[in-house]
C-alpha cells in the first residue's frame, strides 16, 4: 500500500513536470500556429542555469529563480529577434529554424557546461525525506516541488480562466482570424504566449534538475513524452494537457512499476523483465494510439 | 564487335587486377572512428574521441611508424546512423581499421559492412552474440564481454555472503549481458529485476520505490554514464545510499564521478582497469591525460587508447602490409601492452585477463571521488561465449 502511494506521489510529480513543459508548447501551438521544437530545450537550459548557479549562489531557490527569469527573457528575445519572421511561413520552416535552434542550444551547452552535464547537491533538509503518512516516507524536495508546480498551474489557470488577457489568449486558441479582426494587438498577445511558455519550460527544468541532473539532449528526450501528451490533450486546449499530462505522468510510472509483477502472472520469469521493459516504455503510446482512434481531436478537448 | 567486347574484358580484369598488385607496406593508416558524440550520451564519446587522440600523440602521429590520418563520425546513439557512418568509412575514406563503438547495439548493427568489406573492428564494447556464435575474424572486443565484469560481482556476493540482490540496468543489448552475468554467478535470491528504458529515461523514482520495498541486501545496476549521474542522485535523495550497497560495473569512473561526486562513495564494481592499476603504460597513459585534460581518465578513454595501442602493435608486427588479412589478424590476436597490462585475445577475439575490485573512495572535496583498485578477483578470465565459437 505504501509502495502504491509512493509510486502515486512519483507519477503526479513526472505528470505536472510534464503539463509545465506542454502548456507552454500547446499554447504557442494552438493560439500561434507555431511549431516550436525549441520548448524542449528551454527546459534543458532552465535546469543548466539553475545547476550551474545554485553552487554560486548557495542557495537552491535563488537560483532556480533566477533561471526562470533569464528563461522568460530567453523566450522574449528568440519571439521578438527570431521566431516572428517566421510566423507566416510553412510548418516545416518552423520545424527547420526551431530544430536548428535545438542543435544550438545542445551543442552551445556542451562547450559552456561540458557533455557531462550538471548536477544539483541540496542541503541536507532539503534532501531528506519526510513521513507523510504512517509508514509512508517521501522526499521532501519532490514535495516542495510538486507543490511549486502546482502553484503554478493554479496561477496559470487564473491568468487565463479570471484576466482580460487571460481570455484573450482563451479567444485566440479559439479563432485566431476574428481576434485579429476586432483589432487587439495580435502581435504582442504572441510574444506574451511565447514568453509564458518559456517561463513554464524554465520553471520545469529548475525543478527538475534536483531530482534529474541537467543532462544535455535532455530536452528532446522529455520533448515526446510532452508531444504525447498535447496529442492526447488536444492541441491550445491548457486544461486538456493538464489531464493528459497527470495521466501520461501515472501510466508511465506506474507501468514501470507494477508491469513486471503483473507480466509475471502469465510469463515465465526469465522472459518477465524484457517483456514488461518493453510493454512499460511502449504503454503511453499505446494509450495514444488508442486515443487518436477514440477521439482524433484529443482526449479532453471538444469537438471544432 | 567480339574484339570490342574481349577488349573491355581485358580492361576490366586489368583494373581489378590493381588492388592485389600493390602488396608494399602503405605510406599512410586510414583509422575511422564511430562514437557516440551528441545526445545525452555524447559523454562517453567524447572521452573515447580524447583517448584516441592521446594515443596518436604518444605515438607521434603515426601507427606502427606510418604516418595515420584520423576520420572521426558520430552515431547519435542510432543504430542506423552507426552502420551508415561505417559504410561511409570503409567506401569513402578507405579505412584500414574502424575503432570506437561504445554501445552494444550500434556495433551490432554497424558490423555487417565491416565484415563483407574485410575491415577489422575494434569494438569498446562486447556484446555477447558476438563473443560466440557470430564471432568473426573482423570483430576484435578490446574491452571485454559485456557480461564477464558482472559474473565477477556475482562472485564478490557470493563471498561477501549476501544472499538477496535487486538487479537494475537499460534494456538493450548491454544491459541484458550484464544482468545475464551477475545472475550467472551469483547463488542467493534475486528478488527484483527491472530493465529500464533506453536511452530515454530521466526518472527512476518508480525503481527506486520497488528497490526500497523489496530491501534487498544488495542492488546490481549498470548504468551508461547520463544513467549513473541521474540514478545515484535520486538513489541518494531516497535515502538508500549507504543502507543498501551498490554493486556495479562501468558505472563509475572519471566520466560520471565529478558529477556523482559523494553520492556513489562506497559502492563497489568489479573491473578489468583502474586509474591506480600498476604497470607503466597505464602510469603514462593517465599522467598524460592529466596533464593534457585536468582530470582523471574515464574506462572509455584507456580502452579507446588501448584500441590504438593494438593497432600499433599489430601494424608494426606486419611491418605496414595491410593485404594479408590473415597475417594482421594474427598480428592484432597477439595483443601488447595496454592500460591494463599485456593482454592477449581467445578464440573469439575477446580478451583473456584480470578482474580488479575497485572502490569508489571519497576525496577532498565533493566533485573528487574517485575509483580504485582495492584487490585482485580473478586472474587470466576468458568469457563463457568462448567455446560456442567456431573460429581457431
Amino acid at each position: 500500500m505504501s509502495l502504491l502511494i509512493e509510486q502515486c506521489l512519483n507519477g503526479l510529480q513526472l505528470g505536472i513536470l510534464l503539463f509545465l513543459i506542454s502548456a507552454g508548447l500547446t499554447l504557442v501551438f494552438g493560439i500561434m500556429n507555431f511549431v516550436n521544437l525549441a520548448h524542449g530545450s528551454l527546459f534543458m537550459l532552465g535546469a543548466f542555469v539553475t545547476a550551474w548557479l545554485t553552487p554560486l549562489l548557495g542557495n537552491y531557490f535563488v537560483a532556480a529563480a533566477l533561471a526562470v527569469l533569464s528563461m522568460m527573457l530567453l523566450g522574449l528575445a528568440l519571439e521578438f529577434g527570431l521566431l516572428r519572421s517566421f510566423y507566416g511561413r510553412h510548418h516545416l520552416d518552423h520545424v527547420l529554424v526551431t530544430f536548428g535552434l535545438v542543435l544550438i542550444a545542445n551543442e552551445g551547452t556542451r562547450r559552456v557546461w561540458g557533455a557531462q552535464g550538471l548536477t544539483v547537491t541540496l542541503s541536507d533538509t532539503l534532501g531528506s525525506s519526510v513521513e507523510i503518512a504512517p509508514g509512508v516516507s517521501y522526499s521532501l524536495f519532490k514535495l516542495i516541488s510538486i507543490g511549486a508546480a502546482l502553484l503554478a498551474c493554479l496561477l496559470l489557470a487564473l491568468l487565463i480562466g479570471r484576466t482580460r488577457l487571460g481570455m484573450r489568449i482563451r479567444a485566440g486558441a479559439n479563432d485566431r482570424e476574428m481576434i485579429e479582426g476586432l483589432g487587439i494587438p495580435i502581435n504582442l498577445l504572441f510574444t506574451v504566449v511565447f514568453g509564458l511558455g518559456a517561463t513554464l519550460a524554465g520553471l520545469a527544468g529548475a525543478l527538475a534538475v534536483p531530482v534529474m541532473s541537467a543532462q544535455v539532449g535532455m530536452g528532446e528526450e522529455i520533448l515526446i513524452l510532452t508531444f504525447v501528451v498535447i496529442v492526447l490533450g488536444g492541441v491550445g486546449s491548457v486544461k486538456g494537457s493538464f489531464l493528459a499530462a497527470l495521466m501520461v505522468g501515472m501510466f508511465d510510472v506506474l507501468g514501470r512499476a507494477f508491469l513486471p509483477a503483473l507480466v509475471g502472472l502469465f510469463a515465465p520469469p526469465q522472459v518477465t523483465s524484457a517483456i514488461a521493459a518493453s510493454l512499460s516504455s511502449m504503454l503511453i503510446y499505446i494509450v495514444m494510439a488508442i486515443a487518436l482512434i477514440m477521439r482524433p481531436q484529443g482526449l479532453f478537448s471538444k469537438a471544432r | 564487335m567480339k574484339s570490342l567486347l574481349s577488349s573491355l574484358g581485358a580492361i576490366a580484369l586489368a583494373l581489378a587486377a590493381i588492388p592485389t598488385a600493390s602488396a608494399a607496406p602503405r605510406s599512410e593508416i586510414r583509422i575511422g572512428m564511430v562514437s557516440t558524440m551528441t545526445t545525452s550520451a555524447g559523454a562517453g564519446g567524447e572521452a573515447t574521441r580524447q583517448g584516441i587522440e592521446l594515443a596518436v600523440e604518444k605515438l607521434g602521429g603515426r601507427v606502427g611508424g606510418i604516418p595515420v590520418r584520423m576520420f572521426y563520425e558520430d552515431d547519435a546513439l542510432q543504430p542506423e546512423l552507426g552502420k551508415q557512418k561505417t559504410e561511409k568509412l570503409i567506401l569513402e575514406d578507405k579505412v584500414d581499421f574502424l575503432v570506437g563503438y561504445n554501445y552494444s547495439n550500434i556495433v551490432l548493427a554497424a558490423l555487417k559492412p565491416a565484415i563483407d568489406s574485410k575491415t577489422f573492428l575494434l569494438s569498446i564494447t562486447g556484446p555477447s552474440q558476438l563473443a560466440g556464435r557470430q564471432c568473426s575474424p573482423y570483430f576484435f572486443a578490446v574491452r571485454d564481454q559485456n557480461g564477464q565484469a558482472p559474473r565477477a560481482v556475482g562472485q564478490v556476493l557470493n563471498q561477501r555472503g549476501i544472499k538477496t540482490l535487486y538487479t537494475l540496468a537499460p534494456n538493450y543489448a548491454a544491459g541484458k549481458d550484464m544482468i545475464e552475468g551477475v545472475t550467472g554467478t551469483f547463488k542467493g535470491t534475486v528478488v527484483g529485476q527491472d530493465l529500464t528504458k533506453w536511452p530515454s529515461q530521466l526518472d527512476f523514482a518508480a525503481e527506486i520505490a520497488k528497490i526500497r520495498a523489496a530491501k534487498p541486501e544488495a542492488v546490481f545496476v549498470f548504468l551508461p554514464p547520463q544513467h549513473a549521474i541521474q540514478f545515484m542522485a535520486q538513489y541518494s535523495r531516497a535515502g538508500l545510499k549507504g543502507v543498501i550497497p551498490i554493486y556495479s560495473t562501468y558505472t563509475f569512473d572519471g566520466l560520471t564521478l565529478p558529477v556523482i561526486g559523494n553520492d556513489a562513495v562506497g559502492s563497489l564494481m568489479s573491473l578489468i582497469w583502474a586509474v591506480n592499476l600498476d604497470n607503466p603504460v597505464n602510469k603514462e597513459f593517465v599522467a598524460a591525460f592529466q596533464r593534457k585534460h585536468g582530470k582523471e581518465p574515464s574506462s572509455f578513454s584507456a580502452h579507446a587508447y588501448d584500441a590504438m595501442l593494438l593497432i600499433d602493435a599489430a601494424v608494426k608486427s606486419v611491418k605496414g602490409e595491410l593485404d594479408d588479412k590473415e597475417k594482421v589478424r594474427a598480428a592484432l590476436k597477439a595483443g601488447t601492452g595496454t592500460t591494463r597490462g599485456p593482454i592477449r585475445f581467445g578464440n573469439n577475439q575477446f580478451p583473456i585477463q584480470d578482474y580488479h575490485l575497485i572502490e569508489v573512495k571519497a576525496g577532498e572535496s565533493a566533485t573528487t571521488a574517485s575509483a580504485r583498485r582495492i584487490e585482485t578477483i580473478e586472474t587470466n578470465v576468458q568469457d563463457v561465449y568462448a567455446q560456442s565459437c567456431p573460429l581457431k
